[in-house]
């Protein structure tokens, strides 16, 4: 029988603004993962992390098992979760200020590892919980708390940055499409390897984008995702900045490519011969 | 002869460390007991390096000043250690290199670079060769340095032995040492391995079931990253040396939340990175073991020196309040032990737990008994009941799981994922039960308390071991007071001059009792230790142990007390 993605609902009461673009991420997730326990994926072996921010939350609100990590840091706990057991399917939630600034060094490594891992950047473009500051994909100009004349940087594009950082699956999607919500995260999740899917994620609160988003958005069709420079060409299309231009949706990059996680597989303590071993490694230092 | 200190001094590249080893194996052949310092500055080529290797019939861990051999390989080696020539000591040099003008001790120069050269040998054999007139100086068998370099220097053996044996057939015999193996029956004296505090540690891990260790490479704790990484293949771990010791810390949660036992090492800078992480660890309650290595501070200080500055961070080191466990040994035996304890202890009460070592005890060479180490497994070796009752509680799996579920002890049971049908949250915000995130005020209250009881238990669980240690004259007024690597030089102190030694191995929960006990009789009581405020002094000083500022005998120039620097310390003291 088939899982409810309701099954998959907690009794913590959700504290997200009414619209927040958080809710279809969390509608889109649960849906998924009902729908991979039924073709061989329980969704006992699904374990997600979170960092801190409004993103963080959805841990909550889901009955599955998770580690709710501190600011910046899912990634270093996830990859320790599937190297220790690679049959548990490790999905990372964080935000752009998250994943991007406090905890940048990780989000790089995981690529540059191509670590089998799942980050879904809920990527809003403000700090949400600490009411409203500029973040790494604020664009210039950006009128935070923290910059009341405006950002005085440009954003970074955080798919170009996994892109050449050796991500081996990277997509965009958008809050407001909840079917392509759910196939680039099925896909994301199911892809082996790290996958980085860019969710422009609308801050009713303090970045309304939806707007801008409706008029700019489209889904790319008929791209080659095993061409790093079509990837890039597409990626590198719209900058984050205010400009007006086109915003691509949709999977950009996958290739297959070796995983750190591959390296640890045959690594388990035996302990029937571990004192035998300690002794003959004595040995070697009379 | 009871007692023999040989030094040996070059340039950093010049393998000084693994000669002083070479030294440390030729008496442990004779039956020694061994013990040797190591004083490198922080730099990988140049500079001046040099080990004192120091033999004895007793179990030793402090060195002395004053040697008995100086082995110099290059100028700078004799002008710097002259001084500590005795009038019976001898100086083995390369005669090509290095004068002797003005030293009345004999002296015994070698051609080291001409023999060399002769054998077209590459310039690091200098060591064999001198180390082969080493043998020859002071008595002991060419057998025995033929055995040593066969088992540890396999590769290019043959050219080795060659200039080994020019060394030691050019050089002339000055005293005889003489092996102490064959006077007892064969178990008195058996051969000890040689090996650091770090290689100690990693062992306690091991034995106690270690499954992954994570570290940044930082002196002196890089060695426990070095022995894990080459020995992963042999015991099944998983090794990670990743992008920072914010993600170390971050690592070992993660595979204490799916279930492996995880350790991280690292010194006084590293740890400040990783005590967010301590901070979720004491939230989430999350299992970790981190062995800190203490060296000469603040910020960077002086890498490759030691101190025992850090205490008080490590005492309270991570925003909020919760339990941890803190050892710190004072030998290879005790590192090895309590290096198994402190994992065990982690898991059973799913507390950071930390091994606080420093330079001196992280990379000093000691003669190794396992069988005088313990069992970390067990309180008794052997007693399987005992090593049950030190294993984590698991969850039965019966009912619902709930992560962080309140019991008398405040240790909930363990599960890890995948378990059909359950849900596994760990979470870093204050949590309910199930470990979904509350700000309740009676959920705040009662997870603190929780938080509180674990360390009570642990606090009364610690109770089975010997967390104070008492040596020495048991009976005597006049206590030193010490922790850590000052053990070895407090201990052979108080024999020569008649006091007692209180070593106070764990530090948190701190063992008041215990150290009330082993203070009973004491009038007069003296802080040894190796930092400027007397951080033991102060500690036990908020339970009501008072030790003055002129009783507090502190060094803190980046070196270990010799055992000379004590006694005269302490001369000046109880004057």
């Amino acid at each position: 029988m088939n899982m409810n993605p309701k099954d998959l609902a907690t009794t913590a009461g959700n504290t997200w603004c009414p619209g927040c673009g958080n809710f279809s991420i969390l509608s889109a997730m649960r849906m998924v993962l009902a729908e991979l326990d039924s073709v061989g994926y329980p969704v006992e072996n699904v374990v997600l992390v979170s960092g801190i921010g409004c993103h963080a939350k959805i841990v909550d609100y889901m009955n599955v098992n998770s580690f709710y990590s501190i600011h910046g840091r899912t990634i270093p706990a996830a990859s320790a979760i599937k190297i220790a057991n690679p049959d548990l399917l490790v999905i990372c939630f964080s935000g752009d200020g998250d994943s991007l600034a406090e905890g940048l060094d990780h989000l790089i490594f995981a690529a540059k590892r191509n670590i089998d891992l799942t980050m879904i950047l809920h990527d809003n473009r403000v700090y949400g919980l600490t009411t409203g500051q500029y973040t790494p994909t604020s664009p210039q100009g950006f009128k935070g708390r923290s910059t009341p004349a405006g950002a005085a940087e440009h954003p970074m594009n955080p798919l170009e940055l996994m892109l050449i950082c050796g991500a081996s699956y990277i997509a965009r999607a958008y809050t407001h499409g909840i079917e392509q919500l759910q196939t680039l995260f099925k896909e994301a999740i199911l892809h082996k390897g790290f996958s980085f899917v860019d969710v422009l994620q609308v801050c009713v609160s303090y970045n309304n984008l939806y707007e801008s988003y409706n008029k700019w958005t489209y889904t790319v069709q008929g791209n080659d995702a095993a061409s790093f420079e079509e990837a890039q060409k597409i990626i590198c299309s719209w900058n984050y900045d205010r400009s007006e231009v086109p915003i691509p949706l949709g999977k950009f990059y996958e290739i297959d490519a070796p995983r750190f996680d591959q390296a640890f597989s045959e690594r388990r303590p035996n302990l029937s011969d571990r004192d035998s071993k300690i002794n003959e490694l004595l040995e070697n230092f009379i | 002869m009871d007692n023999f200190s040989t030094l040996i001094g070059g340039i950093a590249g010049d393998g000084i460390n693994e000669a002083g080893l070479t030294v440390a194996r030729l008496f442990s052949r004779l039956g020694y007991r061994i013990y040797m310092y190591y004083d490198y500055p922080s730099l990988i080529r140049g500079g001046h390096n040099f080990s004192i290797v120091r033999a004895s019939r007793e179990k030793i861990a402090a060195h002395m000043d004053r040697i008995d051999v100086l082995i110099a390989l290059n100028q700078e080696t004799v002008e710097k250690h002259r001084g500590r020539l005795k009038d019976s000591s001898f100086v083995i040099y390369d005669a090509d290199k290095v004068k002797l003008d003005g030293i009345k001790q004999k002296g015994c120069g070698l051609p080291i670079t001409s023999i060399l050269k002769e054998a077209t040998a590459p310039p690091v054999m200098k060591n064999t060769c001198i180390l082969g007139g080493y043998c020859k100086v002071v008595g002991i068998d060419w057998s025995v340095l033929e055995d040593v370099l066969k088992k540890h220097m396999p590769k290019k053996l043959e050219l080795n032995m060659q200039v080994a044996r020019q060394g030691y057939d050019q050089a002339s015999e000055f005293c005889r040492i003489d092996s102490i193996n064959d006077k007892k029956d064969e178990n008195d004296q058996k051969l000890l391995p040689i090996i650091t505090g770090n290689q100690a540690i990693s062992l306690g891990l091991i034995k106690a079931g270690l499954g992954a260790y994570v570290a940044y490479p930082m002196t002196p704790s890089s060695s426990v990253l070095d022995f894990m990484a080459r020995y992963a293949q042999d015991f099944g771990l998983k090794v990670i040396h990743p992008e920072s010791e914010i993600a170390v810390m971050l690592m070992a949660q993660g595979f204490a939340y799916a279930g492996v036992k995880a350790a991280v090492g690292t010194s006084g800078g590293g740890f400040c990175l990783m005590t967010e992480g301590l901070s979720l660890a004491g939230m989430a309650e999350m299992p970790v073991v981190v062995v800190m290595a203490q060296r000469t501070g603040p910020s960077t200080g002086l890498p490759t020196y030691t101190a025992q500055g850090d205490l008080h961070f490590v005492l309270n080191a991570g925003q909020g309040e919760f339990p941890r466990f803190i050892v710190a040994p004072g030998d290879a035996e005790e590192a090895y032990f309590w290096a198994g304890v402190a994992l065990n202890l982690a898991w059973k009460f799913q507390v950071p737990s930390f091994i606080l070592t420093d330079k001196v005890v992280s990379e000093s060479q000691y003669s190794f008994d396992i069988d005088l180490a313990g069992d970390p497994t067990g309180y008794m070796v052997g007693e399987l009941k005992e090593q049950a009752e030190q294993a984590p509680l698991l969850w039965d799996g019966l009912g619902e799981y709930k992560r962080y579920r309140y019991t008398d002890t405040g240790v909930s049971p363990l599960a890890f994922p995948p378990q059909k049908g359950q849900v596994i949250k760990t979470d870093s915000y204050t949590h309910d039960e199930s470990g979904i995130t509350s700000e309740d005020q009676q959920i705040t209250r009662e997870t603190c308390d929780k938080r509180q009881r674990k360390g009570q238990s642990l606090a009364d669980d610690i109770e089975r071991y010997e967390t104070v240690k008492v040596f020495g004259d048991e009976k005597s007024k006049t206590a030193l007071l010490c922790w850590g690597s000052n053990k070895g030089v407090c201990l052979e102190a108080a024999r020569k001059l008649g006091l007692r030694v209180i070593s106070v191995l764990v530090l948190s929960p701190f063992p008041e009792g215990k150290l009330k006990d082993a203070l009973q009789g004491v009038e007069r009581l003296l802080a040894v230790e190796c930092n400027s405020t007397g951080q033991l002094a102060r500690l036990a000083g908020f339970y009501g142990i008072e030790i003055k500022a002129q009783d507090r005998i502190l060094k803190y120039d980046g070196r270990p007390f010799s055992l000379e620097d004590l006694l005269g310390e302490l001369a000046r003291a109880l004057a």
